[in-house]
């Protein structure tokens, strides 16, 4: 707590010559928004790299048919571990990393509003990420339910399940906090002259996620608490045996679990928003439109939670229902991908890895989102519900889009983090090798959910095991290829060719009116905001 | 034959030596067919249609699927090789035809959709190049393109929402059904019971047939691995058939691909959907929802057959209801009693617990020793009929018979290292099973 304080104390008077407790110190205690932010961006690699382990061992023991590696126990168990830790573990902190990082600096503010609070947003992750995966090593075993925990299933899971539930827990938390820390810094600590629909896009899509999480998130540890008290303390909210509705539990998750899809997709789309104008050296097409069809987007994302239950026997009239409502949200998603489109018409276009997966993100988010109109199609979905065609689907959407579009932002914005260019070369191949095994070991994967393959299962029939390989080698191919990228970072903060304050002639904004490396405390007194650097 | 030779040529590719020596190594069916030869290769069609129906399918599916991604496949494939599926199988109901049809043309709008905007995407990233010395344009606003393109869209979406609409009104239709059959799910099985028609009162359970050693690679696969049951489900060609879905114990979801039907088993409700299958025929399912551990080892099959051979069953059923009426006052000696109680033991108890008693602790209890198994027979008994609330353990009074309950119970009390030596009375279980 002195340390603390005292560095605070002492950023005031002097940027980055003394004060600052070092060592592992600096790390527990500081409430730095580049600090905090690079913490979140590391750990959210280091839960990328164990759910993605989950994920091999999952293609491993699907490689053929039959029963190979794993107990049928044991695989349900790594596939909801796999799901749960990429999505709260990995994508999410991944995007909290970069608003740290960089909507200060996009904005011209001197820290988040809340700094101390910060600190501790990203310090409940650990714990929360601990007791997710210790829980594989108690009896009865981490929960085998799939990441969606439905009773009464999750009803029958040993102690696991309740580590899982208090891991949910903990991170809700720490995301409500990091969600009010960004709504606040946003709407109060902009430099003076930029008017909300001049702020980078960038800000734009987290201000809306913030709300989105805010929302949502309460909805989802009120679901988990009821799952507990049934589980223990004798409540039958989701037992119909006391009255209650294992259905209402699905209802109460998805109304978290779809607006929960946007919090991964908006701050994806805020990066792509930077990268495409950059490196097509002409201002973003339709800023007002984009900023009306996050609005959208974020808004619709609330209204269209049962597409998730079809089967589950609601009825006609709410089938009906959600089917157009889902359809509804195909309208703003388009407008936001023929924008990036007209970004690049007639602009003067370099292929620089940040713009290559970028443009990577643009075809393999389209694809998502094309067969997820498929998927909105009540009868076509009773075909396609729980079979591969749906894992397909969304990890079109999530992987290329969430993780290509991390990935974008990070070689985009790595030069200004490290005050070093990446190497070029490496960085292709790392885009190349991702998106050629990522297309090898997903793309198959539809025909597979056409043909009728259910997901969640540890062996198939005979027809299906040609495609299974060739998703696998996809897969493993995928996985080993996401290491290039630590060797990348690694070398970059190490060394390498010095970045200039501006190293990519297209981008614009505040964060590239500060030097490389951006120094430990930036914007101390408002700068000064012009039409060069804004957007929209 | 072009697709032939280009398999040949894929076959020398190091990915296809891989998968060619890969398949004779795990014993499956060689991929490419000109060298496993014409006969394998419709054995292998026939295993990947997934039922015994005519030959003329392919050729709706063939013709009906995107060609650009079927082109793109049969480089792989060789000659006829459908376990390359590409699409949804063929349907044997009017409500899966509709389904299928909507897919396709679905499929065409978002591959139309998807290569309209590429192809601007494609033009740009060749035109509007730095290298080419393109210099960038300075537009970032066009009111009219942006009302286009958003009032278009919706008007697609419009469009597409009627058949949408009529096919999903069509597949909720369950009135005025010919005959109702009642699924309920259980962990891990299905329990059919016929609630009208000639076979009223007929009710049995449907489980997985495919043996323990095919599954652990300790025997050669046979043709329906994990989509064969014991006991299919049997209706008749042409009738409309309404299913009730209920479960015991989780959520699970009974799903034939082929009639279009997937509806959730939801434990203390009742689902219901409907199927009329216009083709005599074997066709196979899944659960299509996490059940638990062996949620992928129970399939669905379902058996449409001709009114005669239909009648013929349900008289077979009857019979067999009729001769299995068992004495409940009859008096079981151990040997008798332990050979019926073995195979209740192995459909009923030994995927949990494990057909050598150890189980699989800590969520499957071992029985060999344990406190119950060689407690008070009551609270063995008692175990059994109601279950345990809050675990796997099921209660199997809705299921079993008392003979059943008894043998199995004596079963478990007088096997592996449980030697009690006790005989257990149809008399006993039933003087339990109302307290």
């Amino acid at each position: 707590m002195q340390a603390t304080s005292h560095t605070g104390y002492a950023g005031h008077h002097d940027h980055d010559s003394h004060g600052h407790p070092t060592g592992w110190k600096r790390w527990v205690t500081t409430t730095n928004h580049k600090d905090i932010g690079s913490m979140y961006l590391w750990f959210s690699f280091v839960m990328f790299l164990v759910g993605g382990a989950m994920s091999l061992i999952i293609r491993a023991e699907l490689f053929t048919p039959g029963l190979q590696y794993v107990s049928p126990e044991f695989y349900n168990q790594m596939l909801t571990l796999h799901a749960l830790i990429m999505v709260f573990g990995a994508i999410m902190p991944a995007f909290v990393g970069f608003a740290n990082w960089m909507i200060p600096m996009m904005i011209g503010a001197s820290d988040m509003a809340f700094a101390r609070m910060n600190n501790w947003s990203f310090w409940l992750l650990p714990p929360a990420a601990i007791l997710l995966t210790a829980s594989i090593f108690v009896p009865g075993g981490a929960p085998g339910t799939g990441w969606t925990l439905y009773p009464p299933l999750s009803i029958q899971m040993g102690m696991g399940m309740d580590m899982a539930i208090f891991a949910v827990h903990i991170l809700g938390m720490s995301s409500i906090m990091g969600s009010i820390n960004i709504v606040t810094t946003i709407l109060n600590m902009r430099t003076p002259g930029m008017t909300l629909m001049k702020m980078p896009l960038f800000c734009w899509t987290w201000l809306v996620t913030a709300f989105l999480l805010i929302a949502s998130m309460p909805i989802l540890a009120g679901a988990v608490t009821m799952l507990l008290t049934d589980r223990h303390f004798g409540t039958s909210f989701f037992s119909a045996a006391g009255g209650g509705d294992p259905v209402l539990f699905q209802h109460i998750f998805w109304f978290f679990g779809h607006p929960e899809v946007y919090i991964i997709a908006l701050p994806a789309f805020g990066v792509v928003s930077h990268v495409i104008p950059a490196f097509s050296r002409k201002p973003l097409f339709g800023y007002v439109s984009m900023v009306y069809a996050i609005a959208a987007i974020g808004l619709i994302s609330f209204f269209v939670w049962a597409h998730h239950m079809y089967v589950t026997g609601i009825p006609l009239t709410g089938q009906l229902y959600f089917m157009y409502a889902t359809m509804l949200i195909a309208v703003p998603t388009g407008v936001k991908v023929f924008n990036w489109v007209t970004t690049m018409w007639r602009g003067s276009l370099t292929f620089e890895t940040p713009m290559l997966f970028a443009l990577g993100f643009l075809v393999l988010f389209t694809i998502g989102g094309l067969t997820g109109l498929v998927l909105a199609m009540t009868a076509v979905d009773i075909q396609l519900q729980d079979t591969y065609y749906v894992v397909a689907h969304f990890h079109y959407v999530m992987v290329a889009g969430a993780l290509f579009s991390a990935y974008a932002g990070l070689y985009f914005w790595l030069p200004k983090w490290t005050g070093h260019m990446y190497n070029e070369t490496l960085g292709k191949w790392h885009f190349w090798l991702s998106m050629i095994f990522f297309n090898i070991a997903f793309f198959p994967q539809h025909f597979l959910g056409l043909a009728g393959m259910p997901r969640r299962i540890p062996d198939y029939a005979q027809q299906f095991a040609d495609f299974n390989v060739i998703s696998g080698i996809g897969a493993f191919g995928f996985g080993f290829s996401q290491l290039l990228v630590l060797f990348i970072v690694i070398q970059t903060v190490r060394g390498g060719a010095r970045a200039a304050s501006r190293p990519w002639d297209g981008a614009h904004g505040l964060e590239w009116t500060v030097p490389s490396p951006a120094p430990y405390h930036t914007f101390e007194d408002p700068p000064h905001f012009d039409q060069a650097e804004a957007h929209g | 034959m072009l697709t032939s030779a280009l398999g040949e040529t894929l076959e020398r590719s190091p990915l296809g030596f891989i998968l060619v020596r890969f398949r004779e190594r795990q014993g499956l069916a060689p991929l490419f067919c000109h060298t496993a030869g014409a006969e394998a290769g419709g054995e292998r069609e026939k295993m990947a249609r997934n039922s015994n129906s005519n030959r003329d399918s392919n050729c709706l599916r063939r013709g009906s699927t995107g060609p650009f991604i079927a082109g793109l496949l049969a480089l792989f494939s060789g000659a006829a090789n459908a376990a390359w599926e590409l699409n949804l199988q063929e349907p044997v109901t009017a409500v899966a035809r509709r389904v299928y049809e909507l897919h396709n043309l679905l499929l065409w709008v978002i591959v139309v959709i998807f290569v309209g905007v590429f192809a601007v995407v494609a033009y740009s990233l060749f035109y509007h190049r730095k290298s080419r010395g393109h210099k960038a344009a300075d537009f970032h606003d066009n009111t009219t393109v942006e009302l286009a393109w958003t009032i278009v869209p919706a008007l697609i979406l419009v469009a597409i929402a009627f058949p949408a609409t009529s096919a999903l009104v069509d597949m909720r239709d369950t009135s005025e059904p010919d005959l109702t059959v009642k699924v309920t799910g259980y962990q891990w099985k299905w329990g059919y019971e016929y609630l009208t028609g000639d076979a009223a009162g007929v009710k049995y359970m449907s489980v997985l047939s495919t043996p323990r050693e095919q599954i652990e690679n300790k025997a050669p696969k046979g043709e329906h691995y994990l989509l064969e049951v014991d006991r299919p489900l049997v209706v008749p060609v042409g009738k409309k058939v309404r299913i009730l879905t209920t479960a015991n114990d989780v959520i699970h979801n009974w799903a034939v691909p082929a009639f279009a039907v997937k509806t959730d088993a939801v434990p203390g409700f009742l689902r219901d959907t409907w199927f009329r299958a216009e083709k005599e025929g074997t066709y196979r399912g899944q659960c299509s929802e996490l059940c638990g551990k062996d949620h992928g080892f129970m399939p669905v099959v379902v058996e449409v057959v001709s009114e005669e051979k239909y009648a013929a069953w349900v008289g077979e059923q009857k019979q067999q209801l009729a001769a299995v009426a068992e004495d409940p006052n009859k008096v079981w000696a151990l040997d008798e009693q332990l050979a019926l109680g073995e195979k209740v033991y192995a459909t009923n108890c030994a995927a949990c617990h494990q057909a050598n008693g150890a189980g699989l602790p800590p969520a499957f209890p071992a029985l060999d020793g344990s406190k119950i198994a060689t407690g008070p027979r009551e609270a063995h008994i008692e175990m059994v009929l109601k279950g345990k609330a809050g675990t796997a353990m099921a209660a199997f009074g809705e299921q079993l018979s008392d003979t059943d309950i008894a043998a199995v119970v004596a079963y478990e009390r007088n096997a592996w290292n449980n030697k009690l030596g006790e005989v257990i009375q149809p008399a006993e279980v039933k003087a339990l099973r109302g307290k």
